[in-house]
């Protein structure tokens, strides 16, 4: 690992200040990603600006009857939040679908939107990558590519963001709210992480010295009728091979709204809003579920190890649909797909 | 090691921290970079934690931190000043072992026995939590934990022998 200096923030216009002054600095907080990418080498800041004595560890209600949830707090305490259960319960079992008991307890909302991909040979220095560094090649492409996406890849690269939680944030339209040097502004979920295009080696929206302050839930009733299905090669403590959020809210026998997002397939959490009017007004059924699947995956590219993906997420789409249609989510605990 | 060579800012040396180590303060001056893993074994020369994989993914240097268990591999040990740790070392009062510790012998739940302290630890912080009720839950919420010998089915009866007996000793 290489050798840093440390501060330790006692403010966010401090961290701000000392990070947007210093292109090598970066912000650690949970360190569940940084300390192990450090110890590959795959990141080596010169100064790590400890953001743990932060005020953002805390849940609030939001004035139009949502939830913010402080940058700062873990993974563990937003799954078992009782408001975040009530309200928000996708959010909860996406969260839980995800990582260990002991990674949950040290991982942080802001972290947990800021990992990096588990890409083979990101991790490996000892390989060509245009993410770690720009203009190597991909290898993946043509190498080893059982984990990597189908959707929205690039020449450049086709990592997928390995997040549980921001898919079920993407399917909930959360908004990430940051402070800079320019101050604040708040960025749509959806908006947050990008495609690799020309640039793989950035993930997402936030510029340098920003800060993740809150990541706030619209209010919303998506607490009856969703489900988060996780696919993986082991049953637990594996990153997704595809996995699906849906939460929909049904009126009558009609499904009034839905909304649906995509994990381990692309660069960032998928969602096809076409796709999801296609389900409004209408009631549920199979073959209209299916018919959202082959929109989602109509400009679908797999690659020889994960061309499966492309069938295993239409199928993944049809079986999530029908678990929130009928109010009954995947347990995170019992594995058995129903 | 030497942390200033280099650079035209001089790299800090260490830096002081206090830690809670099984009930003990201790006092020390660490680099930045000391992970708290490290920190235990070859600082405090407490080796019961186990280094396993150092990338989060074993579980072997399971630790409990402030009521709550992390991979002490990823955790530098800088941040985790003021905390209260608790080890393998720390489990046992006065001479008698946590009822995990002996559940654990009573179910022949180890073979090797490197990933056992964080198998216990890990189970121990599971217990606290009070989550887990079916083995469905225990073996998802002990997933962290990784066991080469493959002794989970011992390692599941021995932590639902104690839920058990908890909930005995409850009614």
């Amino acid at each position: 690992m290489n050798r840093f200096s440390y501060l330790r923030a006692s403010s966010v216009d401090e961290a701000v200040r000392e990070a947007a002054s210093d292109p090598a600095a970066r912000f650690i907080a949970g360190g569940t990603n940084l300390i192990d990418l450090m110890k590959y080498n795959v990141e080596q800041p010169a100064r790590l600006i400890d953001i743990t004595h932060l005020p953002l560890n805390q849940i609030d209600e939001t004035d139009s009857g949502g939830l913010r949830i402080g940058a700062l707090v873990t993974n563990d305490e937003a799954a078992y939040d009782p408001r975040v259960q009530d309200r928000y319960p996708l959010l909860s079992s996406a969260i839980l679908a995800g990582a260990s008991a002991q990674l949950r307890n040290s991982a942080t909302t802001g972290g947990n939107l800021l990992q990096r991909t588990r890409c083979y040979y990101f991790y490996d220095p000892g390989t060509p990558c245009n993410k770690r560094e720009p203009g190597t090649g991909c290898p993946a492409a043509t190498g080893r590519n059982r984990i990597h996406a189908i959707l929205g890849t690039s020449e450049h690269c086709i990592a997928t963001h390995p997040s549980d939680m921001a898919v079920a944030l993407a399917a909930l339209e959360a908004v990430v709210h940051v402070t800079g040097p320019d101050g604040e502004r708040a960025i749509p979920l959806s908006d947050f992480h990008r495609l690799p295009g020309d640039h793989p080696e950035i993930d997402t929206t936030l510029r340098h010295g920003e800060i993740i302050t809150a990541v706030e839930l619209p209010a919303a009733d998506f607490s009856r009728n969703y489900t988060y299905l996780k696919l993986r090669d082991r049953l637990s403590y594996a990153f997704a091979l595809v996995s699906v959020a849906v939460a929909l809210r049904i009126d009558g026998d009609a499904i009034a709204e839905a909304r649906l997002a995509l994990g381990g397939v692309a660069h960032k959490p998928w969602r096809d809003p076409e796709a999801e009017t296609l389900l409004h007004g209408h009631p549920a059924s199979e073959d209209r579920f299916a018919a959202v699947a082959d929109h989602i995956l109509k400009d679908a590219r797999g690659y020889e190890d994960n061309a499966f993906k492309i069938d295993l997420a239409k199928r993944a789409i049809i079986r999530a649909l029908s678990q929130a249609a009928a109010g009954t989510p995947q347990s995170q605990t019992d594995k058995r797909i129903q | 090691m030497s942390a200033g060579q280099g650079g035209a800012a001089a790299l800090p040396e260490r830096i002081a921290i206090t830690l809670t180590v099984n009930g003990e303060a201790r006092q020390m001056d660490v680099l930045p970079w000391t992970v708290l893993l490290d920190l235990l074994r070859d600082h405090l020369a407490l080796t019961g934690t186990k280094k396993g994989c150092d990338h989060g993914q074993c579980g072997a240097c399971t630790v409990i931190v402030d009521g709550r268990r992390i991979n002490s591999c990823m955790a530098f040990a800088v941040m985790k000043d003021g905390a209260n740790v608790t080890t393998i070392e720390g489990l046992a009062k006065d001479g008698v072992l946590h009822p995990l510790q002996q559940a654990f012998i009573d179910h022949d739940a180890f073979q090797c026995g490197y990933c056992t302290p964080g198998q216990i630890c890990s189970g121990v912080a599971l217990i606290e939590e009070g989550r887990a009720r079916t083995r469905d839950e225990i073996r998802e919420f002990m997933s962290g934990n990784i066991c080469r010998c493959g002794a989970y089915t011992n390692i599941v009866d021995a932590i639902e022998q104690v839920i058990g007996s908890n909930e005995e000793a409850a009614r």
